[in-house]
């Protein structure tokens, strides 16, 4: 590749616009009067080649114009997501198709349609965020080598036309510049410039850091992505449900049987009124008493596993620690998290009911039914025997009209009971279910009743654990760092340049101008030097044609 | 006096000072003799406004005192604090360009804000489970510090675009302009229609069908122009609605919103008859002075203090209490979804400024979209779009 050498004698890489050293323009366009100091003129690939399929490419991903185009696409997306619940916001028990349709109408139904019940998921929003993410890396690439190279090799003594050329410049007659440039270079020191000289020119220079903000900052974004995107990598990433129920102990989903929870209780309490502060009552009396959740919480003990696993062999356990999870208090324990998210209130676990003769209302004993593992038969002593023929845990009437069960939870249980009685010894049938008793085979001496519940409360438990946040948590302070960086500090420069008895005054900022302005004018008062003038409000003010308050008449 | 009284009394009396502030701002453009950038008027306004600044942070103080957590739970507290920030972050701002006007406009906008959340119940409630946390401060707070400082670069916008526009012939920018402005004006509308309906007690009660066929009540505060679904009245004496509403159009709100938009059209109406001229127009000598490269830097500059404070508060310390408290760092719930839209926002217009140098009006114009989207997720996905997030029971 060929470099391009300037008439100060350095070699530039192909492209470059500026004289990486003196700032003399060698390929820019020299109508305008101010030069564009974007990347300080570098070489940028995407400004130099256009041939190939791959500079294509890279050109259309470095473009900014590009980037900002998928970013207002990708916000646009976002909004339209949010016109009707996603996907999984809505109740589970229902079909979306039919969901849709039926809350919200013809527009629900074509929302549905389109795919936007599941927007953020849909290939082509991920597409999108991916083409975010490949423009980050080369749009950054494209400008941040250039501009490192440019910075560092630039050269103290600027060619005239460079500065004369900036957007703060001013030209003065000094009589006695030993003195100004001893009082500039204290004054320049004293605002902590970093100062380079070179045969009695000045190069001031402050916060060049801060030129990598947005760098700095774009990486931390890429690294954000990339964490998000391990989310899909399997092993990264647990996301199981636990319920489980009082005075139960299960193995945790996704440890892998390494891991054991008991619950011995959960509580779930109200905000009642008089119970609470006074300051309260008020708000409580509005919504109405025990209407507001105060707390969930599960109180569990953790076990780990002690010795292999043994298939069929009941676990040994060893305890962990007590813990009482509530919302915004998951227990953690290596890696994982436990978080309180769901319960059930008095699920039935236990159900009694005495054996009785109908006519003389006598008891023969009592049966009590776990609902959770209920045995086959219960013998009661003296001949009376009840066998349990059929369980059904939530027992509904199916089509044809026979009993049967939606799942195994225990929620509208119902039985089908054989009564062993000395005077009946061959068995009386009956179907036992909460209010309801049927007798298919006729009129039945004994029947079996009632005399009891004892329910339980459940905790919903999710269990978490999450190898890709810690990424996510660099990523979001790379980021972070770069803001700010690039945000709360500016790169400010300032010329001094001695020529036939004059001298150049030049200064630039990325940003911030006015504190800039501000600044010099404290540098130079009380010297002989001349304000800079802001070219670009001169250059306004004349197009205005002097008339500064056109709009106002 | 208990400590909540103590905490209203302190927020009408910021309120009060906030009012008085913006008059000698008022007074401070007026001022012939203002060649400099700061007079007498401009120094009384901004030290009423810091006294007003201060009673405020002292309702909040002692309102956190009395309820045992930060006063930012619901919708009354959440916007009161807003309307604190901005004035916060005018007073920094103001100490960095002593520009008077700024506060002409920043501190009625702060007003309307605060005037805004007043209408919301505004008892001292317990909190939830799930806003039991320090989070909840630490989120709250300075996501509403970044969406306040944002908001100032909507008001160096708002005086850009009165200065510039030209008011001569209508055009598509005076439309627009008048458009921002009217809704400034419709939030008044509101306040005024809501606070008149308030001390007048009224109150009307329908029972009504909602869309899962359940019959359910719900109370009007303001007399039902639009009536819910198949709605009966039940209180007598009161009016009857015009029209009826379909089961999945919340009546109410849509009702509230018809005042409202009512009430703001005749204040405009009134404005436009007294003035004789668009209001922007009328507003226009009032902004003859500015400099207009300055105010588009100010602009800027809040744009670029209040970016890494939102990212900072809106997602970062969103996402880590998220994680904490619904089990996952992100769940594209409607709040955390437009936090994300206004940060893609402003991260386009930091874009579009650097390297497509949209500076000037064209920036003024992208403030003020900025704002409208904040706006937005403030009070249309609270009150409209139901989430996690929502405050809409309270
Ligand atoms: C959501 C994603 C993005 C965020 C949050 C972001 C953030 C930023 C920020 C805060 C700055 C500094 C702006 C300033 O100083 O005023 C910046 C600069 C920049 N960004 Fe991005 N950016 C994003 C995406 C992109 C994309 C997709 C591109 C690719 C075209 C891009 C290209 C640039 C460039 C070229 C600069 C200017 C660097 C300079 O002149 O020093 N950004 N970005």
């Amino acid at each position: 590749m060929e470099k391009v050498k300037c008439e100060c004698g350095h070699v530039n890489p192909h492209g470059t616009v500026l004289c990486e050293s003196c700032g003399k323009p060698i390929a820019e366009d020299s109508t305008k009067k101010l030069l564009d100091m974007r990347y300080e003129g570098s070489a940028r690939r995407s400004q130099t080649y256009n041939k190939t399929i791959v500079d294509k490419i890279w050109n259309f991903f470095s473009s900014v114009k590009v980037g900002v185009w998928l970013i207002v696409i990708t916000l646009l997306a976002s909004a339209i997501g949010t016109i009707y619940p996603q996907e999984m916001y809505i109740p589970p028990n229902v079909t979306p198709a039919e969901y849709y349709e039926d809350q919200y109408g013809w527009t629900g139904k074509l929302y549905y349609e389109l795919g936007f019940h599941n927007l953020y998921g849909s290939w082509w929003y991920m597409l999108l965020i991916a083409s975010i993410g490949v423009s980050l890396v080369i749009c950054s690439l494209d400008r941040v080598v250039p501009l490192y190279r440019a910075l560092k090799n630039q050269g103290v003594v600027r060619h005239e036309t460079f500065l004369r050329r900036q957007r703060l410049f001013s030209a003065s007659k000094v009589d006695n510049y030993d003195k100004l440039f001893a009082e500039v270079k204290e004054k320049l020191a004293k605002r902590r410039y970093h100062i380079r000289e070179e045969n009695g020119n000045i190069l001031a220079e402050k916060g060049r850091f801060s030129r990598w903000g947005p760098y700095v900052n774009h990486i931390g974004l890429i690294i954000f992505l990339i964490g998000a995107m391990l989310r899909f990598v399997p092993g990264m990433y647990v996301d199981e449900v636990l319920w489980i129920r009082e005075g139960e102990t299960k193995e945790i989903p996704g440890t892998n049987g390494k891991y054991f929870l008991k619950n011995e209780k959960f509580t779930f309490e109200v905000y009642e009124k008089d119970k609470e502060k006074e300051v309260f009552q008020e708000a409580i009396d509005r919504v109405g008493s025990g209407m507001v959740a105060k707390n969930y919480q599960s109180d569990v003990v953790l076990y780990e596993r002690v010795g292999p696993i043994v298939p069929g062999e009941e676990p040994k356990l060893k305890k962990v620690k007590d813990y009482k999870i509530r919302v915004n208090e998951p227990l953690k324990y290596d890696h994982y998290a436990l978080y309180q998210v769901d319960f059930k209130m008095n699920e039935p676990n236990k159900m009694s009911f005495h054996l009785v003769d109908k006519k003389t209302n006598e008891q023969f004993g009592l049966v009590t039914v776990d609902l959770r593992n209920p045995q086959s038969a219960y013998d009661l002593g003296n001949g009376y025997r009840v066998e349990l023929l059929s369980y059904f845990p939530d027992f509904y009437f199916d089509e044809n009209g026979n009993p049967a069960t939606k799942s195994k939870i225990p929620n509208n249980p119902a039985f089908v009971f054989k009564m062993m009685t000395p005077d009946k010894p061959e068995g009386e049938v009956s179907f036992v279910a909460i209010r309801q008793t049927i007798e298919p085979f006729g009129d039945n001496q004994y029947k079996m009743a009632f005399a009891g519940l004892e329910t339980k409360n459940v905790s919903g438990l999710t269990v978490r654990r999450d190898f890709t946040l810690w990424i996510l948590g660099v990523g979001g302070t790379i980021f972070m760092i770069g803001l700010i960086q690039g945000m709360y500090w500016n790169h400010r420069r300032i010329w001094l340049k001695h020529v036939n008895g004059e001298v150049l005054f030049a200064a630039h900022t990325n940003k911030n101008w006015y504190g800039l302005k501000n600044e010099i004018r404290q540098i130079i008062d009380g010297t002989e030097l001349v304000m800079p003038v802001d070219q670009v409000e001169e250059a306004k003010k004349g197009a205005r044609g002097g008339d500064d308050s056109g709009a106002a008449k | 006096m208990t400590v909540a009284q103590l905490s209203s009394t302190l927020l009408y009396i910021a309120f009060v000072l906030y009012l008085l502030g913006t008059v000698f701002f008022g007074g401070a453009i007026r001022d012939k003799k203002a060649k400099r950038s700061t007079n007498r008027a401009a120094t009384i306004g901004i030290a009423i406004t810091i006294i007003g600044f201060i009673a405020q942070l002292g309702y909040f103080i002692t309102r956190w005192i009395a309820a045992g957590h930060a006063p930012v739970s619901n919708l009354f507290e959440f916007t009161t604090f807003f309307g604190m920030m901005l004035v916060g972050a005018f007073i920094v701002i103001y100490f960095i360009y002593k520009i008077s006007i700024l506060g002409l406009f920043a501190l009625p906008v702060a007003i309307l804000i605060i005037a805004y959340a007043s209408m919301f119940p505004r008892e001292i409630s317990p909190l939830i489970p799930a806003l039991q946390s320090d989070w909840l401060h630490i989120h709250v707070t300075t996501a509403a510090a970044g969406e306040a400082i944002l908001a100032i670069s909507f008001v160096a916008g708002l005086i850009y675009l009165i200065r510039v526009v030209d008011q001569s012939k209508p055009s598509k920018r005076t439309f627009w302009l008048e458009f921002i402005l009217f809704c400034l004006i419709s939030t008044l509308g509101f306040v005024l229609v809501s606070t008149s309906f308030k001390a007048a007690d009224y109150e009307a009660k329908f029972t009504w069908i909602d869309k899962n066929g359940k019959e359910a009540e719900t109370v009007y505060e303001m007399p039902a122009l639009v009536g819910p679904h198949k709605g009966e009245l039940q209180t007598a004496d009161r009016f009857e609605p015009i029209v009826e509403m379909p089961a999945i159009i919340n009546a109410k709100k849509l009702n509230t919103v018809i005042w409202s938009l009512m009430g703001g059209f005749v204040l405009y109406w009134l404005l436009r008859l007294i003035l004789r001229k668009r209001i922007a127009a009328s507003l226009q000598p009032l902004v003859k002075n500015v400099n207009l490269d300055l105010t588009d830097e100010i602009g800027y500059r809040a744009v670029a203090i209040g970016f890494p404070v939102f990212t900072l508060g809106a997602l970062i310390f969103a996402m880590i209490w998220a994680q904490i408290a619904w089990t996952r760092f992100w769940g594209w719930d409607p709040k955390e979804v437009w936090a994300l839209i206004t940060w893609l926002f402003y991260a386009a217009f930091l874009h579009l400024r650097l390297s497509k140098g949209w500076h000037g009006e064209k920036s003024a114009w992208l403030a003020v979209i900025g704002f409208a989207i904040i706006m937005f997720n403030l009070v249309a996905v609270n009150l409209v779009i139901a989430g996690l997030h929502s405050y809409a029971g309270t």
